[in-house]
């Protein structure tokens, strides 16, 4: 038995890595939750105050709604066009090829230089904008501003994800198609899509997980402003341990973000099905 | 698989990470081989920090020893709060002074200068005794200046003004008949970088000043955040918010910036009057928009007064200066001492800091601030600070982080109208 698979020996750097990294500090975290220390001494105990707190804080509550706001919209707005494109892009054509690498470029660009640029180009009196819509300094709009530049920079990488799966659609599928009379639109509707099931899944976790993470983009960005209106809760948590110094309280937002984090993850892959996962391809 | 075969990888697991941690330990153990050096913090600058390590020489010329360590803005602030209690906390560190240097004394991490301060008299009497104030707490205190004075002027476009027919204020009521003039004129009367929450504070600092006085703020700082019930704060919201209903910051002041680009280009370029800010903003114009320095186009006057205000029109806000502060429990504090007492009044160290284009908070520098790149403006601040009854240091340097950084979120909120002056103040006094 033991030699078909291997050993457990083999799981132990990355078991290691995981307590050191992940788990340890996961941890600490609920510990400090429960502490009040603002990074000066020794943290002290104080009992489920930081957690009534959370409880009572507006702004908590509206940066939570801001987060669900965010991971919603960019999904929304990330899913159909990586799919279409990503589907486009798989073609063999000589100018898809171009086009697509050109298209990939935002994935070269990290995500401070993508801020910064997007942070000049909405300038309101020297970018490209003048006069027009306030993308920034507009409280109304400049949540979707945001999801706006996180699609831009994420896109391209969901496409490929995309593209990848759709070449490894059998084209032997789109042959008994094409042979039944099946228009270009149900071909798509009816093969593509359902043997792109699984990517559609795994590109909404990274998406979903990724957007409730989201923090360097909207950091430089807007820095969680106009005022309140795109201080998502990972920003909340930023400002509040390492501009207030308040590291119980911010402890326990780290720990609603995990504890969204984890129960999102495993509500998609419940309601997706993929736990149950096969190929669907012929031969297996 | 047997259960057996997984006991031996989990006790290696346990092994490697314990490995980890304990040499993660060591490396921050004792056993530095520059052992003995006075280790110095402070923020980066590529002009002061030259003069800066020049001081270090001076002091290893007179037999100490000692090596400067440079961060930016927010990273220093976040470094400086966690090594302060460990055992690579610095020696000698720059802050800014009043509740910001508070709470590391309150936590019992810094030394008392007083007796030293005391004892070389020269050292206490060559700085202006309010600056020298800025890093007193009670009786006792804690800081040297370091840096130059930055107040906070009202800056202008000449030429703006000029072309308009105008003066710049020295009453609020003037200021207010000064946002309708550029307004009819299609010009941002104010330039305002409201991104950054710090520079909409400067209003919200000034006028309260000029309303009512330093006593309330200082109240608030003392006596806890139940100061801001003092009317005095809703009357002098009240002001500004008339202010910025009227137009004062057009109307996209939110996405403006103070970085290249932002509110000093529109100033440099005409499109803006005025622009309150700390005195560095005429290095930074000299910097972005020289000609407009050189020209002689850029203006600056003292903040308004607000008649009928108790605050005297004299009163200053801003970055007092910047302090050197020494740890307690350093292990070269005699060092430490006797460099901020023998270093910071130089007239080395005075000279190369107005040569740089500083202010420096010595007495008598009237005579050397005429070697300064920009003597009418050097000398204009020093005389602003010598003959201010108060200088007021920035709200979000003078009150606990926790405190400044949720009355910063309200600012910007009141700024963009969604907060009214009582809201402001109800939010504010229930942290």
């Amino acid at each position: 038995m033991s030699s078909q698979r291997p050993s457990a020996w083999y799981a132990v750097p990355a078991f290691a890595f995981f307590a050191l990294f992940a788990a340890l500090p996961m941890l600490l975290v609920i510990y400090l939750s429960f502490t009040a220390w603002d990074g000066l001494g020794t943290p002290t105990l104080n009992g489920g105050e930081n957690w009534s707190r959370l409880l009572d804080d507006a702004e908590a509550r509206a940066s939570v709604w801001r987060t669900l706001v965010l991971m919603v919209v960019s999904w929304l707005v990330q899913t159909p066009i990586a799919l279409l494109i990503g589907v486009w892009a798989a073609g063999k054509q000589r100018s898809r090829a171009v086009l697509s690498s050109i298209f990939f470029l935002p994935l070269l660009l990290s995500t401070a230089a993508i801020a910064l640029l997007w942070q000049a180009l909405l300038e309101p009196n020297f970018g490209a904008f003048v006069g027009g819509p306030l993308f920034l300094g507009d409280p109304d709009i400049a949540l979707y501003t945001v999801v706006l530049v996180i699609s831009w920079q994420f896109i391209p990488f969901h496409t490929l994800l995309y593209q990848g799966a759709a070449r490894a659609v059998p084209p032997s599928l789109y042959e008994a198609a094409t042979i039944d009379g099946a228009s270009r639109v149900s071909k798509f509707r009816h093969i593509t899509l359902p043997q792109l099931r699984y990517t559609i899944v795994t590109s909404s976790v990274l998406m979903l997980v990724g957007s409730l993470t989201t923090f360097d983009t909207v950091l430089i960005l807007t820095n969680g402003g106009p005022g309140t209106a795109t201080r998502i809760l990972p920003l909340h948590m930023y400002i509040t341990g390492f501009s207030g110094f308040e590291m119980g309280y911010a402890s326990a937002i780290a720990v609603v973000l995990v504890v969204l984090g984890t129960a999102l993850s495993l509500a998609v892959m419940r309601w997706s099905g993929f736990r149950q996962m096969s190929s669907q391809q012929e031969g297996s | 698989m047997s259960r057996r075969s997984w006991v031996r990888p989990l006790i290696a697991m346990g092994l490697v990470a314990v490995t980890a941690m304990v040499s993660a330990c060591g490396t921050s153990g004792p056993g530095e081989s520059n052992a003995g050096a006075l280790k110095i913090w402070a923020l980066e600058d590529p002009v002061l920090n030259k003069i800066e390590n020049k001081s270090i020489d001076s002091f290893k010329a007179g037999g100490g020893n000692a090596s400067l360590e440079t961060f930016g803005n927010d990273p220093y602030k976040q470094r400086l709060r966690v090594a302060i209690g460990s055992p690579q906390a610095p020696d000698l560190f720059f802050n800014w002074g009043g509740g910001n240097l508070k709470e590391y004394v309150d936590a019992g991490k810094v030394a008392d200068l007083t007796s030293v301060l005391e004892e070389n008299k020269a050292a206490k009497d060559a700085f202006i005794p309010s600056v020298l104030n800025g890093a007193k707490l009670g009786d006792k205190y804690y800081g040297v200046p370091m840096r130059g004075m930055q107040p906070v002027l009202l800056f202008f476009n000449k030429k703006v003004f000029t072309e308009a027919g105008a003066q710049p204020p020295t009453t609020w009521d003037e200021l207010l008949t000064l946002v309708d003039t550029f307004k009819a004129k299609g010009i941002t009367p104010i330039a305002l970088a409201g991104t950054q929450a710090w520079t909409e504070l400067m209003w919200a600092e000034y006028v309260l000043d000029r309303v009512a006085g330093p006593e309330v703020f200082k109240n608030i700082r003392d006596k806890g955040p139940e100061g801001w019930k003092d009317p005095a704060v809703v009357e002098s919201m009240t002001k500004l918010k008339d202010l910025i209903d009227r137009g004062a910051f057009g109307s996209n002041f939110a996405s403006v910036g103070y970085d290249a680009g932002g509110a000093s280009t529109i100033l440099a370029q005409g499109k803006a009057a005025m622009h309150l800010m700390g005195s560095w903003e005429y290095t930074n114009q000299l910097d972005q928009s020289p000609d407009f320095v050189k020209n002689g186009d850029l203006g600056w006057v003292a903040f308004p007064s607000i008649p009928g205000g108790k605050g005297d029109a004299g009163n200053l806000v801003g970055n007092v200066s910047n302090f050197y502060s020494a740890t307690q429990d350093s292990k070269s504090l005699d060092a430490a001492k006797k460099f901020v007492t023998t270093e910071l009044h130089k007239d080395s160290y005075v000279e190369a800091l107005i040569e740089a284009g500083d202010v420096p908070p010595v007495v008598g520098a009237e005579e050397k601030l005429k070697k300064s790149p920009n003597p009418e403006y050097a000398s204009f601040i020093y005389e602003l600070v010598l003959e201010s009854k108060n200088f007021q240091l920035s709200w979000d340097q003078d009150l606990p982080a926790d405190k400044a950084t949720s009355m910063l979120t309200q600012l910007q909120e009141f700024f963009l109208g969604k907060v009214s002056p009582q809201q402001f103040v109800d939010a504010v006094a229930a942290r």
